[in-house]
């Protein structure tokens, strides 16, 4: 392995790192916000909407986001919606990570017991009061160790952007591959960047994990 | 004793076609302690739950103070307010502080000032010997103290009437007479209260009625001297008789005790 080499190197990786990390964040974000939708709506077990959402989650999760991204990028210009290789991204990670988190959320949600729902009401608070007081606190704290994992496995999935031609990680890494033949160098730098990208959500993960379990349980 | 503070007109409660509640008549007074008692599955949570709307009734009517309480009334969560309730297991809300849980009601639900609160909230506190306690989280707790800040957050919003469900009966022995001191000392200060409890000597003391419920209805509704005393029904009398029983069977595992030490 030569340094001179991964020196030549660094600047692209860095530059794909950062789209890596850009598009993935992005991704992550719409899948909490569609996360938490569909978990609430399943909770409240809302008439007619908590089918779509229960269709969502299957279709979502039992379909690799490669196809996804494919559906996406080449299937919904010949329905006329044409976007570019980032929001494609962003939207097809929004889209498998939407019913993960959601799943994540609704067990965190489950979790609590009628009885704290219960003890609200009888203080005199209204439905909206008694969710953002008392379960959402409790069931986020649950749902951290869920949701951490997520997402590094939504990081780690945007390595199949590169199919949608997104400069990412895993696009320069075979594409220096493919121009220079440098192979060790290459995919040395590549792994590296995962993990530091990935160890330093997984860090945060943990210190956020126990910030939020204030909670403790077990009362 | 004052006006009538709570009506229960007629209640029928039923879980499909289990009935739990059948045709129940009562009221309370204010300042008034009534003790319901009966044998499990009698209905006597169901009752606590349906007069604060935790549950629907079929029909009948429940009025505090002549507004009629129901879980689809507009003034629903204004008439919780003014109905404490304190549960069997323990409902802290965990992720909060003692001081938290019994701060969070008046100051989100009565918009009361955060201040004010406090004062009252240590006040309520030293009254209950936990003032110590205030910046613990509930799982620090034992049982007792728990059943004592949840009484303290009921009380902080001010209720005119307040209901305890069982309260002692997930208790060790040890702490269940630091929460009945409590309530003792609430009945003293003339609050209106419905207790269901297992406890009949402590239904005794504390009581201004008695209230003995089977089977949905209404058996006995009299002073705590003439239902312990002279039980007018046969299944007050029998209903006695296994907490006598019980009682013998203390004194003599006790003396096995004595014997085997």
């Amino acid at each position: 392995m030569r340094i001179d080499v991964l020196i030549n190197y660094l600047p692209l990786y860095k530059k794909a790192a950062l789209l890596t990390v850009r598009l993935g964040l992005a991704g992550i974000v719409f899948a909490i916000l569609i996360g938490l939708f569909c978990a609430l709506i399943q909770y409240f077990k809302i008439p007619f909407l908590r089918r779509i959402v229960s269709v969502y989650i299957e279709i979502s999760r039992n379909t690799p986001l490669l196809i996804q991204l494919f559906f996406i990028y080449y299937g919904l210009p010949k329905i006329g919606i044409r976007t570019d290789a980032e929001t494609c991204g962003i939207a097809g990670l929004a889209f498998l990570g939407g019913s993960y988190m959601a799943e994540a959320f609704r067990s965190g949600l489950e979790a609590i017991p009628d009885i704290q729902r219960e003890s609200a009401y009888s203080l005199g608070m209204n439905h909206f009061q008694t969710m953002w007081h008392i379960i959402l606190p409790q069931a986020i704290s649950i749902s951290i160790p869920a949701f951490v994992a997520n997402v590094i496995f939504l990081l780690k999935e945007t390595s199949v952007f590169s199919a949608i031609s997104l400069m990412d990680l895993m696009f320069t890494a075979k594409d220096l591959i493919g121009l220079y033949s440098k192979t060790t160098e290459s995919l040395f730098l590549l792994v590296v960047f995962y993990l530091i990208i990935l160890l330093s959500v997984s860090l945060l993960g943990s210190l956020l994990e126990r910030r939020l379990r204030y909670a403790g349980f077990g009362s | 004793m004052g006006e009538i503070l709570l009506s229960v007109e007629n209640v029928t409660k039923s879980y499909g076609k289990n009935v739990v509640l059948d045709d129940m008549s009562f009221q309370v007074r204010q300042g008034e302690v009534i003790v319901v008692v009966g044998p499990s599955g009698c209905g006597k949570s169901t009752l606590l739950r349906c007069i604060n709307a935790l549950e629907p009734i079929q029909s009948g009517k429940i009025k505090l103070n002549g507004e009629i309480v129901n879980p689809d009334g507009k003034n629903l969560t204004q008439l919780r307010q003014k109905i404490g309730m304190v549960f069997q297991s323990y409902d802290l809300f965990p992720h909060l502080s003692v001081l938290n849980n019994i701060m969070i009601a008046p100051c989100k639900v009565q918009k009361r000032k955060k201040d004010e609160v406090q004062k009252e909230a240590y006040a309520l506190l030293e009254r209950v010997n936990l003032k110590e306690k205030a910046d613990s989280y509930p799982r620090e707790l034992s049982g007792g103290q728990k059943q004592r800040v949840a009484i303290v957050r009921a009380l902080c919003m001010h209720p005119e009437i307040l209901l305890f469900d069982e309260v002692t009966a997930a208790l060790d022995p040890e702490m269940v007479r630091e929460v009945l001191d409590v309530i003792l000392g609430l009945a003293d200060s003339g609050k209106t209260m419905i207790i269901v409890t297992h406890e009949m000597q402590f239904a005794r003391a504390i009581a201004d009625r008695i209230l003995f419920l089977d089977g949905g209805k209404i058996v006995e509704n009299g002073s705590p001297e003439d239902f312990f005393e002279h039980p007018k029904t046969e299944r007050a009398r029998k209903f006695l008789h296994t907490f006598e029983f019980n009682r013998i069977k203390q004194v003599h595992h006790s003396e096995c005790e004595e014997q085997n030490a």
